[in-house]
């Protein structure tokens, strides 16, 4: 429970002690303040430590010591752990799904590209940092799709179909991102519209999609789309699928969106329209930065929703990173290695998301200080 | 300030609504299209038709005989199972790693972060398909089924749990018993003759379960026939995957709302129990927990939704919830797309909205003063 910790009074220097009995001294303090305060978090420091000496040894043993990475076949794999050799086998399709091997640079280059455009919008002190954003909304996903799907400029088409893996996940996220974000925004003014008749539109549009689950909709978009379309006209449905992500998100965006207006004082509106400043150019320069700066946060844990649930595609027969585990566990020459694909799988998924989440956190810190708060 | 919208605007507003009806139009037109193509009328009616399937786990009785309408009936009771189950486990594991995270020992607090954090960065997908395949697939058979405490049995074939069998007054007295669980929460608040019940009414529930107790004949213990388990529940390794994936993920996040609820305490309430002689004990009971409890619900109440919401992820695992049998089963067999996912989307929508009724009203009732 959460007593708070009383502070002992710390003794000072003692001149004749040496320095290792000194931080000896000071380990058996910070032991003594932070695990062993009292007998019940004694008691409870005791059966943690029994806990972590029964699970991890077994976890290092079955993941590292006893494990197999080496070899090209399931025989390979004769030690009692994990049989590594199946993930790092089957890396390519994991990373880059059925794309054509000798087309992968394409994905890499795209992937460079990401990175290119991405740490200028996310690292402070960028010049023009608003501009990286920009284009890292709109330039990079127009040339990333170009060099992906291909047909143009000698590059070799590459059929839609063939995308997956964790390239499929990125992929998605990112549009689903790019996409979601400006329709938030729409749907975030639309809620505080005085005009009734939008607001109603607006709400009724979030509402709905915050209602039911993503299933239904990726569903909706594979199943019931074609249905309403004119007879001839198809779909491709990958972009189906993209689609349906894109609506859906964005009335989650548009909530997170809606807060950060919320959060930003009326006194700025008031102060910029008593200027003369119409009503579009105070929105664009002065409360949408504002909020978008306060939102910054949110926007972050979004996105790593978005990522987590890209992988609900799956179910709609894309085949993802998820997906990609899935059909390589039916393979008979590598049965019985469901863990090994699954724990691979949520690894690269938590490596991902973490990083997201972790330069959230530092951005919120960083806001917190620049405010002064 | 409010200021009347423009006339511009307002004919904006009008020329956007008519664009947004005239792509309705243009849909449903193409829909009726498509549909006259394939001979088939909008309508229900095929809810009554024979469903010629069967549904694997059920709560009430079903046979390939009985009607769509019926199977509706058996999926929505299903989601709700799992959605209740869920939402019980998530919202115990969450008090548990949440008070984990408030923890005064430097051990166990990182540990509680040590699960949020691994827990909310993996997709729940990936944690469902994990614990079906890569668990409860790999378990032995019904012969060297694993024993566990209180008699539960766990094999490939998911939990067998001992189930008490009600005597002849057995019917009476549970709802007896349950009865007085409902009315606890309420006797509490009673006074009679200007007294409280206050803790007298903690007698209830223990009477309940007494009572309960009372109407129990035997106890239908599972146990080894043969190469198969009889007696007791069988709890289906779907059921148990999707289970535990809802409620571990779920906790996650209901942990985080325990530990932000607690901390938003404001530090001058605490201080002012402290300062008038209460002890820790009775400055976290009193002062602490009463006002942390009401700032939980709001977005308790968001992540009970999004927990019924993911129970349609049972259709990775084949549990038969609403998602996988209509929009799964009952689409490709009756091809009816436009209805079933209507039906399907009503009924995601009428559960949230009626969870979200029941927790707004509670949180109107339980809301502190200073936070309207």
């Amino acid at each position: 429970m959460s007593e708070v910790s009383t502070v002992a009074p710390v003794a000072g220097p003692d001149p004749r002690a040496t320095s290792a009995s000194a931080s000896l001294r000071r380990m058996a303090r910070w032991l003594r303040r932070n695990l062993f305060n009292s007998p019940g978090n004694s008691f409870l420091t005791v059966a943690a430590l029994v806990f972590l000496a029964l699970v991890l040894p077994a976890a290092w043993e079955w993941a590292v010591s006893q494990a197999d990475l080496w070899g090209d076949s399931k025989g390979a794999c004769i030690d009692k752990g994990a049989c590594w050799v199946f993930v790092r086998v089957r890396l390519p399709v994991f990373i880059f799904g059925q794309y054509p091997p000798s087309q992968q640079w394409r994905v890499l280059l795209a992937f460079a590209l990401l990175v290119g455009f991405a740490v200028p919008a996310l690292r402070d002190g960028t010049p023009h940092r608003a501009l990286w954003v920009v284009l890292l909304l709109t330039l990079f996903p127009l040339l990333a799709g170009l060099l992906l799907v291909g047909g143009v400029a000698g590059l070799p088409f590459v059929d839609t179909t063939l995308l997956g893996g964790l390239m499929l996940d990125v992929v998605i996220s990112f549009v689903t991102m790019a996409g979601s974000l400006p329709l938030g925004v729409l749907l975030a003014y639309g809620r505080r519209s005085q005009l009734a008749g939008i607001r109603t539109v607006s709400i009724a549009f979030i509402e709905l999609w915050r209602g039911v689950p993503l299933l239904t909709v990726l569903f909706m978009a594979a199943v019931l789309l074609p249905l309403f379309l004119p007879s001839g006209v198809t779909v491709d449905r990958l972009l189906r699928a993209m689609g349906a992500l894109v609506l859906f998100n964005a009335a989650y965006m548009a909530e997170v969106v809606r807060g950060g207006l919320q959060g930003v004082d009326v006194e700025q509106e008031e102060a910029a329209q008593s200027l003369g400043i119409g009503w579009l150019q105070t929105q664009t320069l002065v409360v949408l930065p504002q909020a978008m700066r306060i939102i910054v946060p949110g926007i972050i844990n979004t996105a790593v929703d978005f990522f987590k649930d890209t992988t609900l595609v799956t179910i709609v027969g894309l085949s993802d990173l998820l997906g990609a585990v899935n059909q390589a566990l039916k393979d008979p020459a590598w049965l019985g290695l469901a863990p090994e694909g699954y724990v691979f799988a949520a690894v690269v998924f938590f490596v991902c998301c973490f990083a997201m989440s972790a330069y959230g956190r530092s951005f919120e810190r960083r806001l917190a200080r620049g405010q002064g708060r | 300030m409010v200021r009347r919208p423009s006339r511009r605007a307002r004919i904006a507003q009008w020329v956007f609504l008519l664009a947004m009806l005239g792509a309705a139009l243009f849909l449903a037109s193409n829909a009726a299209d498509n549909l006259g193509r394939r001979h088939l009328a909008f309508g229900f009616g095929y809810l009554v038709n024979t469903a010629n399937f069967d549904i694997p786990f059920r709560l009430i009785d079903f046979g390939p005989d009985d009607s769509y309408a019926r199977a509706l009936l058996v999926c929505v009771l299903n989601t709700l199972l799992v959605s209740a189950m869920g939402i019980v486990a998530a919202t115990l594991i969450g008090l548990l790693i949440g008070l984990m995270r408030l923890s005064s020992n430097w051990l166990i607090r990182n540990m509680g972060l040590v699960y949020i954090e691994l827990v909310r960065n993996t997709p729940i997908l990936v944690q469902i398909i994990f614990w079906y395949v890569a668990v409860l697939h790999n378990l032995p058979g019904p012969r060297q089924s694993l024993h566990l405490p209180a008699g539960i049995l766990l094999n490939v074939r998911g939990f067998y749990l001992p189930m008490p069998v009600l005597g002849p007054w057995g019917t009476v007295t549970s709802l007896f018993a349950l009865a007085l669980l409902v009315a606890s929460p309420f006797a509490a608040r009673l006074t009679i003759a200007g007294k409280s019940l206050g803790k007298l009414a903690l007698a209830l529930p223990v009477l309940a379960v007494l009572l309960f107790a009372l109407g129990v004949e035997s106890i239908d213990a599972p146990s080894l026939k043969g190469f198969n388990i009889s007696g007791g529940v069988q709890l289906p390794p779907e059921l148990a995957a999707l289970w535990a994936g809802l409620s571990i993920y779920s906790g996650a996040f209901i942990a985080e709302i325990v530990r932000s609820s607690v901390q938003a305490v404001s530090e001058g309430q605490r201080e002012a129990a402290r300062s008038i002689g209460l002890k820790p004990r009775l400055v976290l009971s009193l002062v602490v927990m009463p006002q942390a409890l009401r700032m939980m619900v709001p977005p308790l109440t968001s992540q009970y939704l999004n927990l019924i919401k993911s129970s349609s992820l049972g259709a990775a695992v084949a549990y038969p919830e609403i998602f996988q049998i209509f929009a799964g089963t009952v689409l490709n067999k009756s091809g009816r797309e436009i209805e079933t996912f209507a039906i399907v989307m009503a009924i995601f929508l009428s559960i949230n909205l009626s969870v979200s009724a029941a927790m707004n009203a509670y949180n109107r009732r339980v809301m502190l003063v200073t936070a309207r």
